[in-house]
């Protein structure tokens, strides 16, 4: 059973397709990357997704069933642009809005000790939250998200404005969230966020799905076909390869499309080329993103 | 504990927390009580013994010699001349003198002198005058019996009955019109204050995005009915608190002030009737607020689109009594009991005026708990479809399609 079976939703305001044909799965244990440029229609399939707001068609599945009070216990939403009850107390907010969740408040006020101790703001617990500073209201955030223990857990923008110190925080507590088994969602449009820590990934640009699969596949599909290369001695005429850009310290070197990375390999070798470095170029998915969403302007 | 009961416990906790919650709560027991304190210090500085009065007058008819001596401590002094008159004014002998003059039996005329500048003559000056002037010219002619009744020919003593011919509980008069007058003053500054502190509460939760967390954990309608029955409550605990302060004041105000506040029987049904009406239009106005705060752009904006519901509400206030001020059971009066939104204030109108029919009651309670439960399921649509559009607030017409698609 997937954790998040989303089937071709489809949202419209104003007549105009917001989320076109959207499709997806997330299993239990994975990171799942929802990115794309601003606007682009991620928020609106997370609230569709949380049962916010109403798809216009399509359908989708938590956890093998259309949301119900029960599943909405065992999912955890961040929101983009946050904040909470500023007048409220940080134990009485973790503990509020646990319960809504149908956490027994003792339970939860035990849970957000540990969480609190975990995140080293036990000495903040009775503050309220407008006297926090707005790092540690993020990590509060983060907290009231995962506090119930939730087996699906959604995050919109996770590590917008965090420091590096608090990015890091936060960045291990979703690792030690995935490793237990927890289904995560992350949406962001900071490419380097989802290379450092998704499996998985769905690209959408205005509404629709560009990219959907494995990252490392995507990746390698998108791969630009040219080759790294540090070394010492003359390279000469290389069979397969058509062109050369020398770059300070190292060269990278097209290849015809057809000729393995590996060929070239082969013939460097038996040249007796010195070789410090040899990398098959695989662009960033931040490459890829200006390329795909750079074809549709 | 169920989670539409968590949100009623967790809004009742915000509102009360509220300074306006405090302030007002708090303003209705403490001005009455200051009130109390006012009066008793002004009634203090009255009591100072009174000063005595001496008016001089002039008899130019004879036979007005008794009777110099009038309650209040004003003595009447007689005078031969107009010019010795003058000199006691004058010389401060006397306050003020007043000439009978030869055909004031025939006209009435009484020619005044004072050296004071004022509006007209203080009451208890004229009261002992006619007194003055009643009784020597009454001396002789009838029983003093009978004297005393021309000066005062009735005290009148109201008493209604029921339709059973019993003395009614519920005698009308200045009793009966001041409790329903006051339950609809505090629902009406209830309704301003707190209909104030849930459109900024909905518009922070907009704001901050916790509407999301919210209803990513509990359905649009049990995030509604929980707002609501918060509000419910904390109007509830309001009412209880003026209540009892009202009871404890009345204590205190029959033993102090007396007066009519000692005859002061507030009858049963009236403050049942009272709560019943309260809480049930403070309901209705919790449900079109927040259907009000899911639609406006903003906390402002809202308060601006509430005032749509808020003049109905009070306009029974000012029609009904141009109506009822002839016809007590006006057709209006009825048509306006019905009408859920200007039910509360209607009825508390006409139990100050008249009477109401018990069938009338029953019937508008009916309808206004059916406007309450309709509007909460209309309103938790309206909520869902358009408390996460931010920034912009919808037509009319796209409201309307909203709940005809849900």
């Amino acid at each position: 059973m997937h954790a998040v079976e989303v089937n071709s939703i489809v949202k419209s305001y104003n007549h105009k397709r917001v989320v076109d044909d959207i499709s997806f799965m997330v299993d239990q244990g994975e990171i799942f990357g929802l990115i794309g440029p601003n606007g682009a229609g991620k928020t609106t399939t997370i609230r569709m997704m949380m049962d916010i707001t109403k798809p216009d068609l399509g359908n989708v599945n938590i956890f093998g069933k259309s949301l119900s009070e029960d599943t909405k216990n065992r999912i955890g939403y961040l929101p983009e642009e946050r904040g909470l009850y500023r007048k409220l107390k940080v134990i009485e907010s973790l503990v509020y809005l646990a319960s809504l969740k149908g956490m027994d408040s003792q339970l939860a006020a035990r849970r957000a000790d540990e969480l609190l101790a975990r995140v080293d703001m036990l000495p903040h617990k009775g503050k309220k939250i407008e006297e926090l500073s707005r790092g540690m209201g993020q990590i509060i955030q983060f907290l009231v998200t995962v506090i119930h223990e939730p087996q699906l857990v959604v995050l919109d923008e996770p590590f917008a404005g965090l420091d590096p110190v608090n990015a890091e925080l936060l960045r291990q507590m979703i690792i030690e969230l995935r490793n237990r088994g927890t289904a995560i969602i992350l949406s962001t449009h900071r490419m380097n966020e989802v290379e450092e820590l998704c499996d998985r990934v769905l690209m959408i640009d205005d509404g629709r799905c560009v990219l959907y699969g494995e990252l490392t596949e995507i990746k390698s599909k998108y791969r630009n076909n040219s080759i790294f290369l540090e070394c010492e001695g003359d390279l000469g005429e290389i069979e397969g390869v058509i062109g050369r850009r020398d770059n300070k310290g190292y060269v990278e070197l097209f290849l015809d499309g057809e000729t393995a990375p590996e060929k070239v390999l082969q013939q460097l070798v038996t040249r007796g080329i010195t070789i410090y470095r040899f990398e098959a170029s695989t662009p960033s998915l931040n490459e890829i993103f200006l390329q795909i969403v750079g074809e549709g302007l | 504990m169920n989670k539409t009961l968590l949100i009623m416990k967790h809004e009742f906790l915000h509102m009360v927390k509220t300074k306006g919650f405090f302030i007002l709560t708090l303003a209705f027991p403490v001005v009455a009580l200051l009130a109390i304190g006012v009066y008793q210090i002004v009634q203090g500085a009255t009591r100072e013994p009174v000063e005595a009065v001496n008016i001089g007058y002039i008899d130019e008819i004879g036979g007005f010699d008794d009777y110099t001596n009038q309650p209040g401590d004003i003595t009447f002094s007689a005078y031969r001349t107009q010019e010795e008159a003058t000199g006691a004014l004058l010389a401060d002998d006397i306050n003020e003198y007043i000439i009978i003059t030869s055909d004031y039996v025939a006209t009435g005329k009484i020619d005044r002198y004072t050296l004071k500048k004022e509006l007209e003559p203080a009451e208890k000056t004229r009261s002992a005058m006619k007194s003055f002037l009643l009784s020597n010219l009454l001396h002789g002619q009838t029983s003093s019996a009978l004297a005393e009744r021309v000066k005062y020919p009735m005290w009148l003593n109201n008493i209604r009955l029921d339709t059973t011919g019993d003395i009614a509980s519920d005698q009308g008069g200045f009793v009966a019109f001041i409790v329903p007058f006051l339950f609809s003053v505090l629902l009406l500054m209830a309704i301003f204050s707190s209909s104030g502190t849930l459109l900024q509460g909905l518009g922070e939760e907009k704001e901050n995005r916790v509407m999301e967390i919210l209803l990513s954990s509990v359905s649009a309608r049990q995030l509604l009915t929980g707002k609501v029955l918060g509000l419910g409550a904390t109007g509830l605990a309001q009412i209880v608190i003026w209540l009892l302060s009202a009871t404890f004041l009345l204590r205190l105000v029959s033993t102090t002030i007396g007066g009519i506040f000692s005859e002061m029987q507030v009858p049963g049904v009236m403050i049942v009737l009272g709560i019943v009406y309260f809480i049930l239009g403070y309901l209705l106005f919790a449900v079109l607020m927040t259907a009000v705060g899911a639609v406006g752009a903003s906390a402002r904006h809202s308060q601006q689109l509430s005032m749509l519901f808020i003049m109905p509400a009070i306009l029974p206030f000012y029609v009904l009594f141009f109506f009822m001020r002839d016809n007590p059971d006006h057709v209006v009066s009825t048509v306006f009991t019905m009408i859920p939104i200007t039910a509360p204030m209607t009825v508390f109108v006409r139990f100050a005026l008249s009477e109401i029919p018990v069938w009338e009651l029953a019937l508008s309670i009916t309808l206004l708990m059916i406007a309450i439960v309709g509007g909460l399921i209309l309103s938790a649509k309206v909520f869902r479809t358009f408390v996460l559009m931010y920034g912009k607030s919808p037509g009319l017409r796209e409201i309307v399609r909203s709940l005809r698609q849900a």
